[in-house]
């Protein structure tokens, strides 16, 4: 029963993970941007959400109706002001310039919050829990997990069956044509980062309900949703919700193990995916 | 040139360092075809990347419908009407046959072309409209990208090598295609190879050698001799 259970909380935490990948996944996707700063922009969008419950006293689930447009609007904005002038053939300075703007989160966050660590409060929400045929699931893994599978759903049907999605992919594929079709490339990328943030923005949320944060984790929130990218396959989203599974249960059976393997296990199993199947389980575009 | 839909006034074209055009001077009717012809590397595909905006050149250098189109992006340059049919297709390859045509009415201009005016111009293209674009044959291909530039209802449509890389009976049939598509009061601009099938269809023709107009004149007037000096330079 304990190694039914720890599958079953790895699962559920996949779906966080896959949470903090989607955004990635689309960037990536969209416009081969690899974003350094993604992690920063999740605890940026806890902390939003620590303002805003702190502020009205509202709940923090209800404030994702003001913080999903403000990461949104905020993405928008950033892409189109700094990030579309360093797109280009080579990869590295969106790298770089994503870095600074990583430190640049960070240091702002400390200032504006100190390095104290912070806790969106729930009501309870945290710690309810349920019992299902001898597990006791908690209320708010089992509601991030549907989230994920909700917003991963969404994502996926905006990309295939909206023009929007018919955007991004033709934008995607080759820029030149896109534009000549009508499509400014710019604009384009602006609201794809919207999109990205807006994903973001709830990740950030329910991980803040979740864990205590504080302005220096977003490194960690990064290197998981990499992995998460990675094993389920650049560019599928439904196979970056299976990243996402599968690193939570490899966490949660190392955990089982020795509390202490609980990082460990998760990067040794994404290492092992990348040896054998160096373009993960689902690639797109099979290599 | 008062009802000229195009016009070009010493236009100069780069890529870095190398110059690929050399003050070209050129002009496009309303309603007319016009063929460029011009050996490999003469410089047509950079003519129509410079049209349509993929490639920057200065300010009135081009002008479309009197207006100075030289400093607009690609994308502003169709929403005024210029739509081309690139040289190799360049179909969205993860779109579906149907999505390459509906991405081309994307730009949102009015006019008699829909997904059912190309079905009925290539009803092959409405058998294959859930399937990938890219896996269809060469010819089915240049239907989706003549399709796709015509979903925009532009005034003034450029085909770079229309039939490169397609077998005769296909050249044909899009050769067939040709006066139903640029009928409807549209102008265009074809880059053609088959000399021959260039002269036929159009009503004007330049000639591009290494950058430069080295000939100009009427489809029927010209004479075998001054193209072939024209093409390869020779005296
Ligand atoms: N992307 C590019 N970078 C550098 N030079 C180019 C590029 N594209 C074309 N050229 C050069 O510009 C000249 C004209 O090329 P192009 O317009 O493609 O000729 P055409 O279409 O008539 O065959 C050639 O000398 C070619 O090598
Ligand atoms: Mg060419």
């Amino acid at each position: 029963m304990d190694w039914l259970n720890a599958i079953v909380q790895g699962t559920l935490l996949g779906g966080l993970y896959a949470l903090f990948a989607a955004g990635l996944s689309l960037i990536f996707g969209v416009m081969r941007l690899v974003n350094i700063a993604h992690g920063d922009l999740i605890v940026l969008a806890a902390y939003l959400g620590l303002t805003v419950t702190t502020a009205t006293g509202i709940h923090p689930l209800l404030a994702l109706a003001i913080v999903v447009p403000v990461m949104a609007a905020i993405g928008y904005v950033l892409q189109r002001s700094l990030l579309n002038q360093t797109l280009g053939d080579d990869l590295l300075p969106p790298l770089l310039v994503t870095f600074g703007l990583s430190v640049i989160i960070q240091n702002a966050l400390l200032e504006g919050y100190t390095a104290d660590p912070q806790k969106l409060s729930a009501g309870g929400l945290e710690t309810a829990s349920f019992a299902l045929g001898g597990l006791t699931l908690g209320v708010l893994p089992v509601l991030t997990f549907a989230i994920a599978i909700a917003v991963i759903w969404g994502l996926q049907w905006t990309f295939y069956q909206t023009a929007l999605g018919r955007a991004f992919r033709a934008v995607s594929d080759n820029q030149d044509i896109a534009q000549l079709m009508g499509l400014n490339r710019r604009h384009i990328f602006g609201l794809a980062m919207a999109l990205a943030l807006a994903v973001t923005a709830v990740a950030g949320i329910l991980l803040g309900i979740r864990t205590s944060f504080d302005p220096s984790i977003g490194g960690g929130r990064l290197i998981f949703g990499f992995e998460a990218v990675i094993i389920g396959g650049l560019g599928n989203l439904w196979g970056t919700l299976i990243g996402g599974v599968i690193l939570g249960v490899a966490q949660t059976i190392g955990a089982q193990i020795d509390p202490g393997w609980q990082i460990l296990a998760g990067h040794i199993a994404f290492l092992i995916i990348l040896a054998v199947r160096p373009n993960g389980l689902f690639p797109r575009i099979s290599a | 040139m008062p009802d000229a839909i195009l016009s070009m006034t010493g236009l100069d074209a780069h890529y870095g360092d190398f110059q690929a055009l050399y003050g070209v001077d050129m002009h496009v009717d309303a309603g007319e075809v016009l063929a460029i012809i011009g050996a490999n590397g003469a410089g047509k595909t950079t003519l129509m990347r410079s049209i349509t905006g993929l490639l920057k050149n200065g300010p009135g250098q081009i002008s479309h419908d009197g207006a100075d189109i030289g400093g607009l992006r690609a994308d502003e340059i169709a929403l005024r009407g210029i739509a081309m049919v690139p040289e190799g297709r360049q179909l969205f390859p993860s779109l579906s046959v149907k999505e390459n045509l509906m991405i081309g009415a994307q730009v949102g201009r009015k006019g008699p072309w829909d997904l059912d005016a190309v079905y009925k111009l290539f009803p092959i293209l409405d058998e294959r409209k859930d399937q990938q674009s890219t896996s269809l044959s060469g010819g089915q291909q240049q239907m989706v990208a003549i399709g796709r530039a015509l979903m925009s209802n532009p005034d003034l449509i450029l085909f770079d090598e229309i039939s490169l890389g397609l077998a005769p009976v296909i050249i044909k049939d899009i050769y067939r295609a040709l006066p139903g598509i640029i009928g409807e009061g549209m102008s265009a601009i074809i880059v053609e190879q088959d000399i021959t099938k260039a002269l036929s269809v159009s009503s004007r023709v330049y000639c591009l050698q290494e950058g430069r107009v080295s000939l100009e004149g009427g489809s029927d007037q010209i004479s075998r001799e001054e193209i072939s000096r024209a093409y390869f330079g020779i005296e």
